[in-house]
């Protein structure tokens, strides 16, 4: 495992979102009203709707262009034969980190 | 010891409970002789009815059968019409002879009134009273495209007319007054009531005068109303009220007013003589539904048996026996001084309430479309405690007092073993939970072997009760429809108790409205974001993370993630600076679409996200605002350009379209508004297709409200016609107000006042002091939305960034 950096939790809104960039495409990465975190695909397979737009609720998002359901925990849609990617996440004192392992494409190629 | 001789004259519901109540007390006390003109013992009368529309046989409604006679001794003369009553010799001539009495008891009921129109005597004219009437109307049914019109929308009229109906003949109504039922019923019950009928195809006239009736070889043919319409026939049923029948009673002497008159313990002028049923007259009141007389023949049968007993009349309540007819009505709900009234409506689901207080006390209600809480209501108003503590909540029913008191459960659950709960069947709790306990887990089961609430449904609700006491969670209440899955709420519901219970941040909302999700989610969040920041502008401010995306970012997203950015032009109207810094920005940031939209103002379309806050600062130093053109709230008001350069022109509407934008900007509403004025009739700023449309003519200004140009297409209706633009801006603004403070979440005016009528908007909005408050409650919440979000958020750029660009990283 390779632990990243990538911000404070307080910037990420409570029930919100912000985008991260990587090789393998953009990452949503949520933090819920129980400020716990979550890293998804940001495309909904649908009709690649960004997720980190949606509406944040319980440990669930909506897509904001087609209201599918995600579960945030399994990347499992509800009600729907579809799934996102998710990725380990770890918050230390404050700062939230993510597994880069298997997203530095260019590396392990 | 020798038994006393008591002669009952009439078998109806009255006496043959007083009788039953009798040979309880008195199991061997008395020898009876039950005379009846009506050649059969006591039926169900009031369920004559489901026997007329087939729902029931009249076997199912026989109340005493020949055994129950037999059994209690009683010595029947049915079909024997008693001739005289001898008070001095104590004795009663029937057609085959005299039988002697210690005690009389004298229930000769009631007789339809007929109104003696010409040609009422025809063959096919009825009243709606008994057996033979029913029969008469079941044959009349079944002749193939058969006609009958009721005259009387009463109780038993309608009741008649759905039955018909039901049996397939083409039915009218006539009924004298404005509203159906206008004695149970208020103008707005009536009015959905009538719809509901006629939604069943049946032919409803009100406010129609009969005049007469027209025969052929002496059989009716057709009713004439007094405006010359004429109503073809085969059948003519009157059903405009009863008249006690006294005749018997007067021959004999008795005192008699309108009824025979009788004391407390139910006894005439003559000692040796009770009277009870519709036949009566106790301190002035006369009687037509079956409580009071089940009560009356308790106090006959206590005096009977020297037992003390007083009559009180009590309260009464009213349901409609026609299948899908939802309605109750309960005490006095006449308008007057010192009386307030609580109205709900949900005109989608065909729902009205209102209840009627003065001084803290219900005093009367009328419910259509949803009577579940119709019995915690009548409670109220037989007991006449004080609602002042529950007032805010209490057209919701007792599910939202909360307090140990105030739940009707336990109410139900005090009550004893022989408590009775349906008076038609007589049925007590202890019948009901017995069978309950033996497996009928639901309502159908539960009339299926107990019979009720199988009758006249009154008692439906608290069956209901009984069956979620003695079952618990296993039974569920059927309730309205909700937002969402979150909540057992509807919109309305939560509209109402945000403010009745002053609930005033979503944590208040999720805990005490019961939601069942941790913080809602995309359908219900948002609409409830927006009432709390509609109901306490001060105390609630809006939460973005509770907007959709458009909302929340202040711009509409493309369907390949980019946004379009809508600067706002003040009426349409712009300036060669402000066109510049448009240019400018789209070539600044690539913008590769620059439009001009339907509501005069110009489009860049295909802004990366990244880059919005930084267009709007540049937009911002040229003076430019947010057009709001992503928001449910106020987008563009349209002008054309009036008395300044158009020779038509009757006013300035420019001017105008300006001052109504930049009083309206800024606000949410529950779903987009748009706003247009046209400077004369013809209208070029299409002012007739938006949610406010002024028109200006030479005497002022026509507004126009509730347009549409969308998936709907609609003209505004008129709200009013206003001499001064200052009354065009106050009613506008308080139009949007009020908007603002009922509209569900994602109605569109037009659809909002589709469900409240225009009627009320109008009634509302007359009132100089609403209006009043309407602009200063606007003013309030504007005094913190009407400024530019742009502006706010270039501030925070960095939250339109990528948290990180781990592409970069892994290159290094």
């Amino acid at each position: 495992m390779s632990w990243t950096d990538i911000c404070a939790i307080d910037d990420i809104p409570l029930r919100g979102a912000r985008k991260l960039k990587t090789a393998q495409g953009c990452i949503a990465v949520f933090r819920t009203a129980e400020n716990e975190v979550f890293a998804t695909s940001n495309t909904c397979p649908h009709k690649g709707g960004p997720l980190s737009d949606g509406i944040v609720h319980g440990q669930s998002v909506t897509c904001p262009l087609h209201n599918w359901v995600f579960d945030l925990e399994t990347g499992q849609a509800h009600g729907e034969a579809g799934s996102i990617a998710t990725y380990p996440l770890r918050v230390e004192e404050g700062r939230v980190l993510i597994d880069t392992s298997g997203l530095t494409g260019r590396t392990a190629a | 010891m020798t038994r006393k001789k008591l002669v009952v004259i009439g078998a109806g519901m009255a006496s043959g409970r007083a009788l039953e109540h009798l040979f309880d007390a008195d199991p061997d006390g008395w020898d009876v002789t039950l005379f009846n003109a009506e050649p059969r013992g006591n039926y169900n009368r009031i369920m004559l009815s489901p026997v007329l529309s087939g729902e029931k046989s009249y076997g199912e409604i026989v109340i005493h059968d020949d055994d129950w006679y037999a059994d209690h001794r009683v010595t029947c003369r049915f079909g024997e019409r008693v001739l005289a009553v001898d008070r001095a010799a104590r004795t009663v001539t029937g057609e085959t002879g005299t039988v002697a009495y210690d005690k009389l008891l004298i229930a000769t009921g009631s007789n339809p009134f007929m109104i003696p129109l010409p040609g009422h005597d025809l063959d096919g004219v009825i009243a709606y009273r008994d057996l033979e009437d029913t029969n008469r109307m079941i044959d009349a049914a079944a002749t193939p495209g058969a006609r009958a019109v009721v005259i009387g929308g009463g109780l038993l009229g309608l009741e008649a007319a759905a039955g018909l109906r039901l049996r397939g003949m083409e039915v009218t109504v006539v009924h004298l007054m404005g509203h159906l039922m206008d004695r149970q019923l208020d103008e707005a019950a009536g009015y959905l009531l009538r719809k509901d009928l006629e939604g069943r195809g049946i032919d409803v006239r009100v406010s129609a005068n009969s005049k007469e009736i027209l025969g052929e070889n002496g059989k009716v043919k057709a009713l004439v109303l007094e405006d010359g319409t004429e109503l073809p026939c085969d059948l003519l049923v009157m059903a405009v009220g009863i008249r006690p029948n006294t005749a018997l009673a007067a021959e004999a002497g008795l005192a008699v007013g309108r009824g025979i008159h009788v004391d407390d313990q139910m006894i005439t002028s003559d000692e040796h003589i009770l009277s009870v049923g519709e036949c009566i007259e106790h301190d002035g009141a006369v009687f037509g539904l079956v409580a009071p007389l089940y009560d009356q023949a308790k106090v006959a049968a206590a005096t009977l048996t020297g037992t003390e007993a007083a009559f009180k009349p009590r309260e009464l309540s009213t349901k409609l026996k026609v299948t899908g007819c939802d309605l109750f009505s309960s005490g006095d709900f006449a308008e007057g001084d010192g009386r307030e009234d609580i109205v709900y409506r949900d005109p989608a689901r065909g729902v009205y309430k209102r209840l009627v207080i003065e001084a803290d006390r219900l005093i009367g209600a009328v419910m259509y479309g949803d009577t579940a809480d119709s019995n915690w209501f009548f409670g109220l108003i037989q007991s006449g405690e004080d609602i002042s503590a529950m007032r805010e909540t209490l057209i919701f029913g007792p599910a939202y007092q909360g307090g140990p008191d105030a739940d009707p459960l336990s109410a139900v659950a005090a009550l004893p073993r022989d408590a009775e709960i349906c008076g038609c069947n007589g049925i007590c709790k202890g019948t009901i939970t017995d069978a309950i306990a033996g497996g009928a887990t639901d309502l159908g089961a539960v009339r299926a072997q107990t019979k009720a609430s199988a009758s006249c449904g009154t008692c439906t609700g608290l069956v209901e009760q009984l069956l979620q006491v003695t079952l618990g969670e296993d039974f569920e209440v059927p309730t309205a429809q909700p937002i969402c899955g979150c909540c057992d709420l509807s919109h309305e519901d939560v509209r109402r108790l945000i403010k009745g219970r002053e609930l005033k941040s979503q944590e208040a909302v999720w805990q005490e409205l019961g939601w069942k999700t941790r913080n809602g989610c995309h359908v219900c969040r948002p609409a409830v974001n927006f009432y709390l920041l509609a109901d306490w502008p001060l105390e609630y401010r809006d939460d973005p993370q509770s907007r959709f995306v458009n909302e929340r970012k202040h711009a509409n997203i493309q369907k390949d993630g980019t946004f379009s950015v809508v600067p706002r032009m003040w009426g349409g109207i712009t300036s060669a600076a402000e066109l510049r810094a448009i240019a400018d920005a789209a070539e600044k940031y690539n913008v590769p679409t620059v439009k001009v939209t339907g509501g005069q103002r110009i489009d860049l379309l295909g802004v990366r996200g990244e880059d919005l806050p930084a267009i709007w600062d540049d937009l911002g130093k040229a003076g430019l605002v947010s057009g709001h053109a992503y928001s449910k709230g106020l987008r563009t008001v349209k002008t054309c350009v009036g008395t300044d350069h158009c020779r038509f022109g009757t006013q300035d509407s420019t001017g105008l379209g300006i001052k109504l934008e930049q009083i309206l900007w800024g606000s949410w509403t529950p779903h987009k508004v748009k706003l247009a004025v046209s400077g004369c009739p013809r209208n070029c700023a299409e002012a007739t297709c938006k949610d406010v449309g002024i028109v200006c003519v030479d005497s002022g200004y026509q507004v126009g409200v509730g347009g549409a140009a969308g998936m709907d297409v609609k003209e505004t209706e008129r709200l009013v016609d206003v001499a001064t633009e200052a009354e065009a801006i106050e009613w506008t603004t308080a139009f949007i107000q009020l908007y603002r403070e009922n509209a569900r979440y994602l109605d569109r005016p037009y659809k909002w006042i589709a469900k409240v009528g225009l009627d009320w908007v109008k009634e509302t909005l007359a009132s100089a002091d609403e209006r009043a408050r309407l602009v200063e409650a606007f003013e309030l919440s504007q005094s913190i939305y009407r400024k530019d979000p742009w502006a706010e958020h270039a501030k925070q750029a960095e939250r339109y960034q990528p948290l990180a660009d781990l592409t970069l990283e892994a290159a290094e």
